[in-house]
């Protein structure tokens, strides 16, 4: 999610080099960064850039699960499931707070991703098409964004930093949840377990993808490690990840759709096949197969809610002129 | 008649609303609704849910919550019609949570006094919840009625597409023996909060509205089938699986 949240960002500043460099002492010490302190122009909207678009795919990930809260197979699923989406759209409403503190305002953030300006994790332009989707979003596409996020709990910007902490909080048992919902079905009926087997087939390379380029062809990076908003590359997050899952995919008796994988005794951690970057930027660049409808979602949403908008700011309009009218 | 189908009936018309509510989630008016109207969801649900459990129990044929809401047909749900009705737009489905919470927030706090140990347990709850949906949707209900010229307009058609379900709310379904609260002896606490909202509102009760009924029967509209075949379909489609 954070990686592709750069994807993109543009760093370029033109301060003197003495702030740039006063800025970066305090970067080095480890200092927070707090809104109303001064900045570069870069870091603030690489910033904007990043947290807007992390916002944003909290937002439009609430889709592809929100599709199976009315099927869930029992209640207990249900409830669970529909606490989970509620956790990704208050991680949307913290971030899109944390954006607006460095002037940017939430109508603003929400026009870019209506218009396309603005991205949002391309993993969510993949399709829910079975029960067993939802747990495996939990297991592998959680799972990823925590690789991601876990650092970002020490990022620089004090505002996003602290967010990210509860966010990963939330994530990690989202991430647990979603396990025992594959679990549950790789001990279940064959169908089940078909189930699940086809969703991690499906669901494997996106998640790869979701750390981003590979290192060699990730723009701004060395900027954004130096601002330390970024602290691992790219690559070095996606092994950590590999290395994390296959066990756990293992364990449940499920295959990783990936003939090449293979322990590799001298790095202690797993080699992987190539990874389709033509689909990786097809994806990202709108090609996907849900990206238009995802849009068209928020879209109507926002259309149809705007008389509802409307009315909330006319009744509060109202009912302050009335109060002072008494006054 | 007994008492489990009684608590059936309770049961039904909150997992109903519930679901109703829930397939909001991700497409409100603002991102504050779209977090609101899962809470108020979880809050049906989770009630429906040991009510299915006590309703089970109390029946003693074996079926637990998953079984009552997964393999009943519409025929053999038993809720009222007012909780099925589509969620239409925010308007409806905000005056629908009104007239709901309006008439559940009275029963709750007379069940809390209920001889049944569960019953009275689920009210101590669930009479908390309704307090603040009857405030969350009250408070839509008065922004809406006096917003703009088109939100008023609206709110006041939702008026006339839902009154019509709200006299089904006191009447008496399977008999509890005195376990349950009196439906018809709520309808003074329910004509307060109402007239007080739509007070505010600057919204009028339409008169010569016919009232309709037939939910505690198993006799719906159609929208109640659709919405059973979506819930249904997955646990249906593989019976005796676990999830």
């Amino acid at each position: 999610m954070y990686s592709q949240g750069l994807i993109g960002a543009d760093g370029r500043t033109d301060e003197a080099p003495e702030f740039l460099e006063a800025f970066q002492k305090r970067i080095d010490a480890e200092e927070k960064i707090e809104p109303m302190d001064a900045m570069p122009e870069g870091y603030r909207r690489t910033l904007i850039r990043q947290i807007g678009q992390h916002a944003h795919s909290e937002i439009v990930g609430m889709l592809p699960e929100g599709n199976w809260i009315t099927r869930a197979p029992s209640l207990k699923r249900k409830a669970a499931l529909l606490a989970k989406v509620q956790d990704e759209g208050g991680h949307g409403l913290y971030l899109y707070a944390a954006a607006e503190t460095l002037g940017v305002s939430r109508d603003q953030m929400t026009e870019e991703l209506l218009s396309g300006k603005a991205k949002y994790s391309s993993i969510f332009n993949y399709p829910t098409l079975s029960w067993a989707d939802i747990g495996t979003i939990g297991w592998l596409v959680d799972g990823a964004a925590i690789m991601n996020q876990i650092p970002l709990c020490r990022c620089s910007f004090g505002p996003y930093a602290r967010a990210m902490i509860r966010v990963c909080k939330e994530e990690s048992f989202h991430q647990r949840q979603g396990y025992e919902i594959v679990m549950t079905l790789a001990r279940g009926t064959p169908e089940q377990k078909a189930m699940a087997q086809d969703s991690l087939n499906r669901w494997w390379w996106p998640s790869l993808m979701m750390f981003g380029p590979h290192d060699a062809e990730s723009q701004h990076s060395d900027q954004n490690m130096k601002w330390k908003i970024k602290r691992f590359s790219n690559d070095e997050l996606r092994q950590k990840f590999i290395d994390a899952t296959v066990p756990q995919a293992q364990f449940l008796g499920l295959s990783v759709p990936d003939p090449d994988l293979t322990w590799n005794e001298e790095k202690g951690g797993y080699d992987h096949g190539p990874i389709d970057w033509d689909e990786f930027w097809r994806v990202v660049k709108g090609g996907g197969v849900m990206n238009r409808d995802r849009i068209e979602a928020r879209q109507k949403a926002w259309d149809d809610g705007a008389w509802v908008r409307e009315a909330a700011l006319a009744h509060a309009e109202k009912r302050r002129a009335r109060k002072l009218a008494a006054e | 008649m007994a008492l489990w189908e009684a608590v059936l009936e309770l049961a039904d018309d909150h997992l109903v609303l519930g679901h109703r509510v829930s397939e909001w989630c991700g497409h409100a008016p603002m991102l504050e609704e779209d977090l609101a109207m899962p809470n108020m969801a979880l809050d049906l649900i989770g009630t429906a849910r040991t009510l299915y459990d006590h309703a089970g129990a109390l029946e003693g044929a074996g079926r637990d919550e998953n079984r009552l809401a997964y393999f009943r047909d519409e025929r053999a749900y038993v809720n009222c019609l007012l909780v099925e009705r589509p969620n239409g737009d925010f308007a409806q489905t905000m005056l629908r949570q009104l007239y709901f919470a309006a008439f559940m927030e009275p029963y709750w706090r007379q069940a809390l006094h209920s001889s049944d140990a569960v019953i009275a347990g689920v009210a101590g709850k669930a009479v908390k919840e309704m307090a603040y949906h009857i405030r969350h949707a009250g408070e839509w209900v008065i922004r809406l009625g006096d917003g703009t010229e088109e939100s008023a307009r609206r709110m006041q058609s939702a008026v006339r597409a839902l009154h019509g379900y709200t006299g089904e709310l006191f009447e008496a379904g399977a008999d509890a023996g005195g376990v349950l609260p009196d439906r018809a002896a709520l309808r003074g606490d329910w004509d307060r909060v109402i007239g007080e909202v739509f007070a505010e509102a600057g919204l009028r009760q339409p008169d010569g509205v016919p009232m309709q009924s037939g939910g505690r029967r198993g006799l719906h509209g159609e929208g109640l089938g659709h919405l059973l075949a979506e819930m249904q379909s997955l646990a249906r489609a593989h019976p005796g699986a676990v999830w």
